[in-house]
């Protein structure tokens, strides 16, 4: 292939010359511009997927003292979630039902339904958990009574800590991704 | 004076060319045809949506601590706030239901047929960019069942294998549904989903100009790759008459009552909610979904659990997929609906599992119903004439939340069966065993019921039928007898 040095002749005196000079001012410019993409767009798309890039940021949370919670019996608990914005309103509090078996046994369970994450409701005459979307019900020690959920309801690590319960807590219980 | 002006503008605009190119085109007389007007129908209903969202998105504050608050000073305080909510709530759901029109009338007219398939692709994209538009929409009215209807969605993403939970955060913008979930989707509502359909629209509308309107089918008429185009061209040259302002007369009529209709149910209906505010921790709420996605709603309850994964993340894949590749696997022959049974019968069954399972969904007989023990009475004719034990068994039905599953009288629950006739269907053992150790969606209540609570129960439940009908027998006890 025969091209023009790019010094020969002034542009627009030989036509050849000319379009080979346009093609490389296209083809530095294309690729400056390909460039340019990739400084906005990798940032862009770091900035949108960071989800895939994040790290847990669960921690241990105080449901209260242990004589909130008498013994054998089953209460609802509202924590503030640790990852809070100031902005979140009312959405940062986040109910769970904690379970007193007695002494220092306890079971803390997520208010999710495993199901699709409808809020479930503790019963205390039948000692079943009811969910109101889709009819899951659990039975007092969170496993699965009947109903489409396909496992027993979320339960939190917990420990009890300077006379205070505490669950292991920090992200929305899901199938793939459970307390 | 306005000759001259026109003329100015038409000379540097060229108006009159912009015009035969677009409204002023050819099309076949045979598309002047009220079928023909769902199309411009769910048009309207697109720039209704985005005037109305412009004058909302003036008021409201899509932050999670406030927006329920500025939702209620629209519907209470915001001069004529109500009537635009309203106007935007209905606009939504006829644009999904014209849409849903235009998309079935042109499914049975054969109109994704070479060489429209463009069309039909982009218009199958923005049918879900609008049910996109309705879900993230729903959202915005951020209530609690804006809040749980968030709790589901993350839920279902968490059922995606390998990248769930890195979806469910995606979905959330954060670990919980919070204030940065609310900006995502109101970013979504406003700018993104919007842009998608303009952009297709535009290109969906580019395709009608270049490629034509679909003629009016005839049976017998069968489209081949080969002469198609020469046919449509030959319609055109011989009869084709301009679409303004000869064929838009029945879009304008069509698109006029539809508004009527808009504004009508707006001023009759009014705003829907919110419903109560956004707090995770009123646990006492039933979540339901907006109507379109009632049978959604409806077959997450009564698929069984073992092919619910797959229904939810595999079978719209396929079935969207079905969909917008439909002119590449039936792209040629017959238009008519007469000589396509097929898709008639597809057709019918659509909407006649859509419909049932959105009437289903409408009283949800799957959830229990939560106050039902507490709240229903006990039929008198049930307690008339009982025994003291069977009276106990009668207060325990109530506390024991029996009739959150399980109706009397019509009133409770339509999860387990009715208990009006039990005693014509189960023995005193069958009762025992059932309330003890349960069996199929009915949870066993063994440990929770002392025997003498079981007994009394099973006695009251015994006394469950009508005169007339024997009470259930034990085939096995009597075959041994004899």
């Amino acid at each position: 292939m025969k091209q023009a040095s790019p010094g020969a002749a002034p542009t627009g005196a030989a036509p050849a010359t000319g379009v080979s000079r346009r093609n490389i001012l296209l083809k530095v410019g294309a690729g400056l511009n390909g460039l340019a993409a990739l400084l906005i767009g990798v940032p862009l798309l770091g900035y949108v997927l960071s989800s895939f890039t994040r790290k847990s940021q669960d921690s241990w949370i105080s449901l209260g003292p242990l004589d909130h919670f008498p013994q054998g019996e089953t209460r609802l608990a509202v924590y503030r979630n640790p990852v809070s914005k100031p902005w979140d309103g009312d959405t940062a509090e986040v109910p769970c039902w904690v379970r007193r078996i007695e002494g220092d046994a306890f079971q803390v369970f997520a208010i999710n339904c495993t199901h699709l994450g409808c809020p479930v409701r503790w019963f205390q005459e039948s000692r079943l958990f009811m969910c109101p979307c889709h009819g899951g019900a659990f039975y007092e020690d969170g496993s699965h009574a009947s109903g489409p959920p396909p496992r027993g309801l979320f339960e939190y690590q917990h420990k009890v800590e300077s006379g205070e319960l505490k669950v292991l807590g920090g992200h929305l219980p899901t199938l793939a991704e459970p307390l | 004076m306005l000759r001259s002006i026109a003329l100015w503008l038409e000379e540097r605009l060229h108006l009159v060319k912009l015009f035969q190119a677009t409204g002023g085109h050819k099309v076949p007389p045979s598309t002047n045809s009220w079928f023909y007007v769902f199309g411009s129908g769910t048009l309207l209903c697109f720039i209704l949506q985005i005037v109305t969202g412009i004058c909302l998105a003036f008021v409201y504050v899509p932050s999670t601590s406030q927006a329920w608050a500025s939702l209620q000073y629209l519907n209470n305080q915001q001069f004529l706030g109500w009537f635009l909510r309203a106007v935007h709530n209905w606009g939504s759901i006829f644009m999904v239901g014209i849409m849903t029109l235009h998309l079935v009338q042109t499914f049975l007219f054969g109109a994704f047929k070479y060489p429209r398939e463009l069309t039909w692709v982009s218009g199958c994209f923005l049918f879900l960019c609008t049910l996109g538009m309705a879900f993230t929409g729903q959202i915005l009215r951020f209530d609690q069942d804006a809040y749980w209807g968030l709790g589901i969605g993350a839920s279902i993403m968490g059922r995606v294998p390998f990248i769930g939970a890195e979806l469910v955060h995606l979905m959330l913008a954060g670990s919980f549904i919070a204030g940065e979930t609310l900006s995502r989707f109101f970013s979504l509502h406003v700018f993104v989903v919007p842009g998608l359909i303009i952009a297709l629209l535009s290109l969906h509308l580019r395709l009608v100009l270049t490629k034509g309107i679909n003629e009016y089918p005839k049976p017998g008429y069968v489209v081949r790759k080969e002469s198609y185009e020469t046919e449509y061209e030959e319609v055109i040259e011989k009869t084709g008459v301009p679409f303004v302002p000869n064929v838009i007369g029945k879009d304008l009529i069509f698109s006029g009552f539809l508004i009527v209709a808009i504004v009508t149910c707006a001023l009759v209906f009014g705003p829907q909610g919110p419903s109560g505010p956004p707090n995770p921790t009123l646990i006492h709420t039933a979540p339901a979904p907006d109507f379109y996605f009632l049978p959604i709603y409806a077959i997450l309850a009564l698929l069984p659990a073992y092919m619910e994964t797959f229904l939810l993340l595999v079978a719209p894949v396929l079935g969207i997929a079905a969909l917008i590749l439909l002119p590449f696997y039936s792209g040629t022959g017959e238009k008519h609906f007469r000589r396509r049974p097929m898709a008639v019968v597809i057709v019918l069954l659509a909407f006649l599992t859509v419909g049932v399972l959105a009437y289903l969904g409408t009283f949800a007989p799957w959830s229990p119903h939560m106050d039902a023990w507490s709240g229903a009475a006990t039929p008198p004719a049930y307690v008339k004439g009982r025994t003291p034990l069977e009276l106990r068994g009668a207060v325990l039905i109530q506390s024991k939340q029996c009739r959150n599953c399980h109706s009397l009288g019509d009133e409770g629950g339509l999860r387990g069966p009715a208990l009006d006739t039990v005693a014509t269907r189960l023995t005193r053992d069958q009762l025992i065993r059932q309330v003890i150790q349960g069996s199929g969606n009915m949870p066993a209540y063994g440990k929770n019921l002392h025997p003498a609570e079981v007994t009394a129960l099973v006695a009251f439940m015994q006394t469950l039928r009508p005169s007339y009908e024997p009470e259930a027998k034990d085939s096995s006890q009597q075959a041994n007898i004899r």
